[in-house]
């Protein structure tokens, strides 16, 4: 997706041009200084987190709807993508924000994300759209602490190579003390997370576990980036590791 | 345990770390018993590719007996107990790459192939020891390593063959015969080899393996020289002549080598006007990589033949003369190597006894000498080709 489709649709959203541009301007400026410290030989990766903050501070200000949008070719068929989606409480495994989806029957279901400081989030959704092994959309219903619509396709991809896995999330945050969670949950760059999302699906259908190297071993940091860890932990949550014994389970049984 | 980590450009040390763990079902904790130093590992030395931070953890020329596999390893491919040979780079073995045999562009083995993606478009497979931007992955010049998709990688090795013969099955032996096939050659074929490092010494003997009638090799380093021509190549130093490209015609008949390989990369040394350009913004830290060679190479290939790259290449490059490839109608074939394509077929080779690869051996230390020995392999002092290290020799023992 062009940025400048994307500010199009921003500015037809309410934002003023002005305030869609600076925030555009904020945006880019953040790409930039990430791939302008991708290209120097040092401290690259503190550089490249205070590219990422930039790029965060952009995303959260101004006209307050988010969209975001991944798109991920999968060596499999539909149906196995479709299948690992469909149930939606995999979810959480390779949705980092997401702590848990309960599912309660007939296409509703109960979502808690989980911000800084602990703070939850909580939404119902119902499923508003399934067609089995094609497509598959959700939207949130009342009671729930934010709008929130999301929807995922699954297309056989051309001469049999897999499938083409699209997702799509759109969301309106809160006012409040609630919106400024979501806006860190979700807000750090939504385009961002999204991609991260459906490629850890991607990995957990294909390699059958998300790869890492959080936990391995290393000599001393610098203190400028043992600091940046330290404010931008890279979690990873315990659910992974136990999806990829759960996918090892699976396949030895098979 | 001991490993040895980059604390900055030029800056090498051993550290005391802690030791590696299982951190998903596939993986696999390796004892190692032998590592290396390679060209590769220079240009980190030499800071010349971003995103690695201090303290990383070096190395991706290794083997070792395994200690620990996780629950997601298949006991038929891998079991505790078995000598092997772990390649360079990782690979999942299930995404459509993997399944084309293009196996060092595998789509899920590096956790930061987002900075990648920034950088080149898409990501190639996640690589041990070798910046955030290939993985972030702990490398093996140390005294364990963990080993991700365990029950693809590492090659058993069967009992009788010592390390000597069969650690470069982790790189350099694929690397060199991949470049030579890359080379397209036909019975009868020439083939120029820029550089006479490790790489190059298999390149030359894996291209009288494919067919080559006649080699050309080309560097400065008088035992390297020596050795290229052991391996039945004839040679050129370049810096003892006025013009490679000239001297290549000569002996060519004014046709060109039917293929050139750049087994140089980003750090070649020279003294065009170009090189002197390159030289300068790389000083300047206007990240450029020196490719003086990659130029020789597609001025120097004869029309219609075949510019072969394995030569590291981080990110852009100036002044190629891109004219004289479409002109020529050349073709190029590059890439890191598709590791687990040649490994079997090669430890066949060793096994029939139809190469020993120890020949590139010139020194053998305890790792705790990693550091100074990265000086002098880069310096060419001491004659040194290859280092390979003993991590669990007593560091004060000199060799
Ligand atoms: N494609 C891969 O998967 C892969 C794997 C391993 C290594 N490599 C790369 O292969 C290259 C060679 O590795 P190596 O271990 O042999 O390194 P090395 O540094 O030991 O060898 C490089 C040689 O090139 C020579 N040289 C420099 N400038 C030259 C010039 N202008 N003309 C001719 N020769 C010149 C040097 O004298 C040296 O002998 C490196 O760039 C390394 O990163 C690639
Ligand atoms: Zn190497
Ligand atoms: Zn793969």
């Amino acid at each position: 997706m062009s940025s400048e489709s994307e500010m199009r649709r921003n500015a037809r959203d309410g934002g003023t041009q002005a305030q869609v541009l600076q925030r555009w301007g904020m945006l880019l400026g953040g790409g930039a200084l990430t791939v302008y410290a991708l290209t120097r030989r040092k401290p690259g990766i503190a550089l490249a987190a205070a590219g990422g903050l930039l790029a965060y501070r952009g995303a959260t200000m101004g006209t307050g709807k988010f969209r975001a949008r991944a798109s991920f070719a999968i060596n499999c068929p539909p149906e196995t993508a479709y299948r690992m989606w469909r149930m939606l409480e995999n979810l959480p495994i390779f949705m980092r924000h997401l702590e848990s989806v309960r599912e309660r029957g007939d296409g509703k279901s109960e979502w808690t994300a989980i911000g800084p400081l602990n703070t939850r989030i909580r939404w119902n959704a119902e499923i508003t759209e399934d067609r089995e092994n094609e497509f598959l959309a959700w939207r949130s219903t009342q009671n729930s602490d934010f709008q929130t619509w999301g929807s995922v396709e699954f297309r056989r991809a051309p001469g049999n190579r897999g499938t083409i896995v699209t997702a799509e999330m759109e969301y309106v945050p809160p006012g409040g003390v609630l919106g400024k969670a979501a806006a860190a949950i979700f807000g750090k760059d939504p385009e961002f997370t999204m991609r991260e999302d459906v490629r850890r699906f991607k990995a957990l259908i294909e390699m059958h576990e998300i790869p890492t190297t959080e936990g391995q071993p290393h000599g001393p940091r610098s203190a400028i980036i043992s600091t940046v860890h330290q404010i931008y932990p890279e979690h990873r949550k315990p659910s992974e590791y136990y999806a990829g014994e759960r996918m090892a389970a699976q396949r030895r049984a098979s | 345990m001991k490993a040895v980590c980059w604390m900055g450009t030029e800056k090498m040390s051993v550290e005391t770390v802690p030791d590696p763990r299982i951190l998903n079902p596939r993986d696999a904790i390796v004892r190692i018993t032998s590592t290396c130093i390679c060209g590769s590992d220079l240009h980190l030395y030499d800071g010349y590719i971003p995103t690695m931070e201090q303290g990383d953890i070096m190395g991706h020329e290794f083997m070792g007996e395994v200690m620990e596999v996780g629950s997601g390893v298949d006991q038929g491919k891998l079991r505790v107990g078995d000598h092997v040979v772990v390649p360079f780079t990782i690979a999942c073995g299930n995404c459509f790459f993997c399944q084309n045999q293009l196996w060092s562009c595998c789509d899920n083995t590096n956790p930061n192939a987002w900075i990648a993606e920034k950088m080149m478009g898409y990501s190639p497979s996640g690589l041990f020891g070798y910046t955030h931007m290939m993985g972030g992955y702990a490398g093996g010049q140390a005294q364990y390593a963990r080993v991700p998709c365990a029950d693809v990688g590492p090659l058993k090795i069967p009992g009788g063959l010592p390390d000597e013969k069969v650690v470069f099955l982790s790189d350099i032996f694929p690397t060199g015969y991949m470049a030579a096939e890359n080379c397209n050659i036909q019975q009868g074929d020439t083939v120029a080899i820029w550089g006479c490092g490790p790489v190059a010494q298999f390149a030359i003997r894996s291209a009288f393996m494919l067919g080559a009638e006649r080699v050309i090799a080309i560097d400065r380093v008088p035992e390297r020289l020596q050795m290229a021509r052991d391996g039945g190549a004839e040679t050129i130093n370049f810096e003892e002549v006025d013009s490679v490209l000239d001297v290549l015609k000569d002996m060519t008949g004014n046709r060109g080598p039917d293929s050139c390989m750049d087994a140089v990369g980003m750090e070649a040394s020279g003294h065009s006007l170009f090189y002197a350009t390159d030289r300068a913004k790389q000083a300047l830290r206007i990240k450029m990589d020196r490719a003086e060679v990659l130029r020789q190479c597609i001025r120097a290939c004869r029309k219609g033949g075949t510019v072969s790259i394995p030569g590291v290449y981080a990110g852009f490059v100036d002044n190629v003369p891109i004219g004289g490839g479409m002109n020529k109608a050349l073709t190029f074939k590059t890439g890191q190597t598709h590791m687990m394509r040649y490994m079997r077929p090669l430890l066949e080779r060793i096994e029939r006894g139809e190469i020993d690869p120890s020949f590139v051996i010139s020194h053998r230390v305890p790792l705790d000498r990693a550091p100074e020995m990265y000086r002098v392999f880069r310096d060419k002092e001491d004659r040194c080709i290859k280092v390979v290290l003993d991590p669990w020799a007593d560091g004060a023992r000199a060799a």
